[in-house]
């Protein structure tokens, strides 16, 4: 209860600061934020939808992980985390792909302009989707889940080169680009030092959020089998 | 091993060549969308990006539409336990990925042909450079489409679903190969193409290291 608490202090913390604390060229006092050229007052997006695309990937690390466990221990827990992380994980790519959108008309003058990273979070949105698909397709649940879990460890092969290497290489408009001048690595030296710190009080409480919803949803998922399994039991016996 | 996976080869080769199958629908799969593609071209003259896109998206639906049949047909058949009983996991997996391999390497050679033959600007500067790519992603294409097709068959052959599960798998490997065919196009040396060919060996490695790996938990179930 007490860590709930401090969640939400937390979370409302971060999200006042990050959209009321002013932008300014020299910043002075502790709530001021420095204007980053390029970038302006739409730098504020960095405190929301950075840590929805983090916990995109970590989602999708989370369902490797446990696919991986599955097939190693054929235990269908470990089928529902993977099942309950990927489905967090649709819900905050979406949420980044939204967010990266809207701040995209404003920035760049249109929603969708099939740069590297927004090729890249669409390209998981498939992957998800597909997933998605592919499990209810399937009526076995042992079948279910192995099939599943192949299909996510063959994904995660081919995601690092979405992530990682190729909104690095190709030209961009996203700030961290190949090619980016004024907006830079944004988060090594042009945020300023409170700026920093709201950022990553936002990445450990949305964090802190994405593990507690995951919880709630794998636990729901064992429960919801097991009563399935005891309310057809003494019919199927 | 060798052995066992070219004698299921060849009785893949056997079959496909007494029912002509998956040759037949492939050749007119290639023929419906080329010519579809061109009726929508009509007279205008299309660039040379455009050109490089399109021979992909054909190469992507035309594997999409034949590549299931690998293990689809042992699943209708029934003869998947016969074959889990008298081969390994990998011997089997081998055995498939040549069949669609051969196939793969023969349909994409009859696109690359028709196109050279029927788009102005399809015209190959660099062909060593061409040459490589066509080998490079034809491989990964073969490889991944053959352990999606896997996963399709025990998925209970879901026609649809294939190209759904596969373009996220492929998108890497045919957005790097489009970017390659135009630096061939252009005329690209390979010094500057040095990046995008180690992406496509490196997807190549990856994806027949991971196929070879997950391919026995999808076998046995």
């Amino acid at each position: 209860m007490v860590w709930k608490i401090f969640l939400f202090l937390l979370l409302a913390f971060v999200s006042i600061a990050g959209i009321t604390f002013p932008i300014v060229e020299k910043p002075s006092a502790w709530y001021e934020f420095p204007f980053i050229p390029g970038l302006e007052e739409n730098a504020k997006i960095i405190f929301f939808h950075v840590p929805t695309s983090w916990l995109t990937v970590i989602a999708f690390l989370l369902s490797t992980v446990f696919s991986f466990r599955y097939l190693r221990t054929k235990n269908l827990d470990d089928d529902a985390k993977a099942y309950s992380a990927a489905q967090l994980g649709m819900i905050f790519c979406i949420l980044a792909t939204v967010t990266g959108a809207v701040w995209a008309k404003f920035a760049w003058g249109s929603f969708w302009s099939w740069d590297p990273r927004q090729t890249s979070i669409f390209a998981i949105l498939l992957i998800y989707g597909a997933l998605f698909a592919l499990r209810s397709s399937i009526e076995s649940e042992d079948k279910r889940a192995t099939l599943s879990a192949v299909y996510s460890m063959i994904a995660f092969v081919t995601v690092p080169f979405f992530i990682f290497i190729m909104p690095r290489i190709m030209k961009g408009l996203h700030p961290g680009s190949a090619d980016d001048t004024n907006a830079g690595p944004v988060i090594d030296f042009k945020m300023n030092s409170n700026m920093q710190l709201i950022f990553f009080l936002s990445l450990i409480g949305f964090t802190i959020l994405f593990f507690w919803m995951w919880r709630v949803g794998y636990r729901s998922i064992i429960i919801k089998d097991k009563l399935n399994k005891q309310l057809t039991g003494p019919l199927a016996g | 091993m060798i052995a066992k996976s070219y004698s299921l080869f060849k009785k893949d080769f056997h079959s496909e060549l007494r029912t002509r199958y998956a040759i037949n629908s492939l050749a007119m799969f290639i023929i419906v969308a080329i010519s579809v593609i061109l009726f929508s071209i009509g007279n205008e003259t299309i660039t040379t990006s455009l050109t490089a896109g399109l021979f992909w998206v054909v190469i992507f639906f035309t594997a999409m539409s034949g590549l299931a049949r690998a293990f689809v047909s042992e699943e209708e058949r029934g003869t998947t336990l016969t074959l889990q009983l008298i081969a390994s996991p990998s011997t089997v997996f081998t055995g498939k990925l040549i069949f669609n391999m051969i196939l793969v390497f023969c349909m994409n050679l009859v696109i690359a042909l028709l196109y050279s033959a029927l788009f102005e600007k399809f015209i190959v500067q660099n062909f060593s450079l061409f040459l490589l790519t066509f080998v490079l992603g034809n491989i990964g294409l073969a490889v991944a489409s053959t352990i999606i097709a896997a996963i399709i068959a025990k998925a209970g052959a879901k026609g649809t679903l294939y190209p759904v599960l596969s373009f996220p798998i492929l998108l890497p490997l045919i957005l790097t190969c489009v970017q390659l065919t135009l630096f061939s196009f252009d005329g690209t040396r390979f010094e500057e193409a040095k990046f995008e060919l180690a992406i496509v060996v490196g997807y190549d490695v990856i994806m027949l290291t991971a196929s070879y790996m997950l391919f026995d938990f999808i076998w046995k179930d």
